[in-house]
């Protein structure tokens, strides 16, 4: 009977709470995407293709079986990455156009480090973490400092980092780098001892051929320590400040050019990490141009996530699902996986007209 | 030698000018445009699909333009109308243009080219090129010199100024963002036509190069033009590679004197003040 009493008080004054949340977090997320999926049936029905087959196709491919949802979680592993660095950059109101430039650099540092060090794995594998972490930091830390120091829009920077990364890893691959008596623009494979298990070899009950690997869990650990940084430290507390309140944070005392230049160098290190799950769990090596735009989806991600480390997660994991969907799409029913990103452009467009709407109401 | 650099100079910054010009007008109006990637992608895409269907060049260019068109209008009841964020509506596009595109990939079929002008020691380019600089011309007294575009950059620079006429910063933003979209379409119509062909993607950055050089010019049509020519030529460079020095340096150079000069090491870059400001 008490319980019951305290359980209902409990349900009574947390409804508006509850209410709120929905509305502000899972209702416009959940409204982009089934405006997605009924876009992508309207499509296929004026191309005379069944969108019943087509949904049905969905759920086949993803949830059919084990092996099937560890690729979903396989795709979704970078993406939590370079989620978690947009959200971070965004909550301090700066944007990291950047993140595909990063996690390129962090690749390169973490196979570099995998590929001249013989060292053994508890050592290798955080010596290759580290480097990617570094360099990806130096590469988000450059158009912060242009932002504080000479008010350089970061935008604009991050982009132009993008292009140089691209060109310099393109050089370092090709000309210096590359594994002798190859075509392939794409370095030697890194130490053995530096590569991550699959999941499939902890765990049985994957199959062995499922690339699932232990980067994705440590990804996961990554937006369970956002979250507490974001949340509960002081440094959280200030970047989220600087973003909700630049004046007020500027008279409680806090440097916004520090805050600016340490804020983009965490973003930039995140997605540095991103790199590491390709080279260290997947790969083995650095190929050029491996990465499929995640450094772009990271901004989906992040908006369908709201910014919230846990958000993230959901929405990475259902941007892996897309993908994987996409890949299984294009073999079955020959619809080119154009569709699909067509509809992460939409989907973008209707969650941030969403959002303004929602701004200018307020 | 420096001569024989000319021809690829000039068909590397043509389309590069007409989506830079795009991009001043809708930065000059407060619009942060980086969908102008994505537009001309869309706009190399429908002068490819034009071409094929009506067998006309010019009807190709028409449906370019009005393809890029529609992804300015796009933009615009976005980041004007719903006050969406400017620049993720703008990425946004881009993966919406390549997604489209990709999709509906036209037949490899070759098109035709643009008819091409012939001037003696000039040679024979695609008449854009030649409309090029009377455009460049045109838009700095139109943007400068005028009323109109005195009204457009204050929708950028000051909204109390467009406030105290009692003019609709809207309208302007509009007309600015839906400028940028037809212009950069045409850049796209440019690469297609030169090429003759629709690749996936086949834009390859030169969107985001001509932001770069949008901000290397200051915001104006002739600097920006010369930025233009300036990345042409490090490109035409590239292509030509007769010295010892790495493609990629030469590749990201224009990048990094962007940065250069937006930090204001060499020279000032300073953007519009209302720029990217939903609210002014």
């Amino acid at each position: 009977m008490n319980i019951q009493k305290a359980l209902a008080s409990l349900l009574r004054d947390r409804t508006p709470q509850i209410k709120n949340l929905f509305v502000n977090y899972c209702l416009p997320p959940l409204l982009a995407l089934s405006g997605f999926f009924l876009l992508c049936g309207i499509v296929l029905q004026i191309r005379r293709q069944s969108p019943l087959e087509f949904y049905s196709i969905i759920f086949v491919s993803a949830f059919s079986s084990l092996d099937d949802f560890g690729y979903v979680l396989f795709n979704a592993t970078p993406l939590i990455f370079t989620g978690l660095a947009v959200a971070i950059a965004y909550k301090s109101g700066l944007f990291n156009i950047g993140c595909e430039g990063q996690l390129y650099v962090g690749a390169f540092a973490a196979a570099w480090i995998g590929i001249h060090l013989n060292l053994p794995g508890f050592l290798l594998i955080p010596l290759c973490i580290g480097s990617a972490v570094i360099a990806g930091a130096a590469w988000g830390a450059i158009p912060g400092f242009l932002k504080a120091r000479y008010g350089a829009h970061e935008v604009i920077n991050t982009i132009m980092m993008n292009f140089v990364a691209f060109a310099l890893m393109n050089y370092l691959v090709t000309s210096v780098y590359q594994e002798p008596g190859q075509m392939i623009p794409q370095t030697p494979q890194i130490y053995e001892a530096a590569q991550l298990p699959r999941l499939a070899s902890l765990f049985p009950i994957l199959p062995p051929s499922n690339p699932l690997n232990l980067s994705f869990l440590f990804a996961c650990g990554c937006a369970i320590c956002c979250y507490i940084f974001l949340t509960y430290t002081r440094w959280g507390y200030e970047l989220r400040l600087l973003g909700n309140a630049p004046d007020v944070a500027a008279y409680g005392g806090i440097n916004p050019q520090t805050v600016t230049i340490w804020v983009m160098a965490l973003s930039g290190a995140v997605a540095g990490l991103a790199g590491v799950a390709e080279v260290l769990g997947y790969r083995y090596r650095f190929l050029d141009n491996f990465s499929s735009g995640w450094g772009f989806t990271g901004i989906a991600v992040a908006l369908l996530g709201r910014n919230n480390p846990f958000g993230i997660l959901v929405a990475a994991v259902l941007f892996g699902l897309l993908n994987k969907v996409a890949l299984d799409i294009e073999i079955l029913l020959e619809i080119r996986r154009g569709l699909f990103l067509a509809g992460q452009g939409v989907l973008i467009i209707w969650l941030v007209c969403m959002e303004g709407v929602s701004r200018r109401k307020n | 030698m420096i001569f024989e650099l000319i021809p690829t100079t000039l068909r590397m910054a043509t389309p590069l000018g007409f989506a830079a010009l795009g991009g001043i007008y809708s930065e000059r109006a407060g619009v942060i445009n980086l969908a102008l990637e994505g537009m001309m992608l869309i706009g190399a895409f429908g002068y490819v699909v034009g071409t094929q269907v009506s067998g006309s060049t010019w009807i190709g260019l028409l449906v370019g333009m009005s393809f890029g068109f529609l992804c300015a209008l796009l933009h615009a009841v976005a980041t004007i109308t719903f006050r969406a964020e400017q620049i993720v509506t703008g990425i946004a596009i881009n993966i919406l243009a390549l997604g489209i595109t990709e999709f509906l990939v036209p037949t490899p079929e070759q098109v035709g080219g643009l008819p091409q002008w012939k001037f003696p020691f000039i040679g024979a380019y695609s008449f854009l090129v030649y409309l090029l600089p009377i455009l460049v011309i045109v838009s700095h007294i139109l943007l400068f010199k005028t009323p109109w575009g005195l009204r457009l950059c204050a929708a950028g620079e000051s909204v109390e100024a467009l406030a105290t006429m009692s003019l609709s910063r809207t309208k302007w933003q509009y007309l600015g963002v839906l400028l940028s979209g037809v212009l950069a379409a045409v850049g796209g119509c440019f690469l297609a036509s030169e090429v003759h062909y629709f690749t996936k993607g086949m834009t390859a950055g030169r969107g985001y190069l001509a932001l770069a050089a949008v901000i290397f010019g200051n915001w104006r049509p002739l600097s920006g033009i010369s930025a233009c020519c300036l990345f042409g030529f490090a490109t035409a460079l590239e292509l030509a590679n007769r010295w010892e020095v790495p493609v990629q340096l030469l590749n990201s150079l224009p990048y990094i004197l962007t940065m250069v000069v937006l930090a204001g090491f060499v020279g000032r870059s300073r953007p519009p003040a209302s720029l990217g400001k939903i609210d002014g």
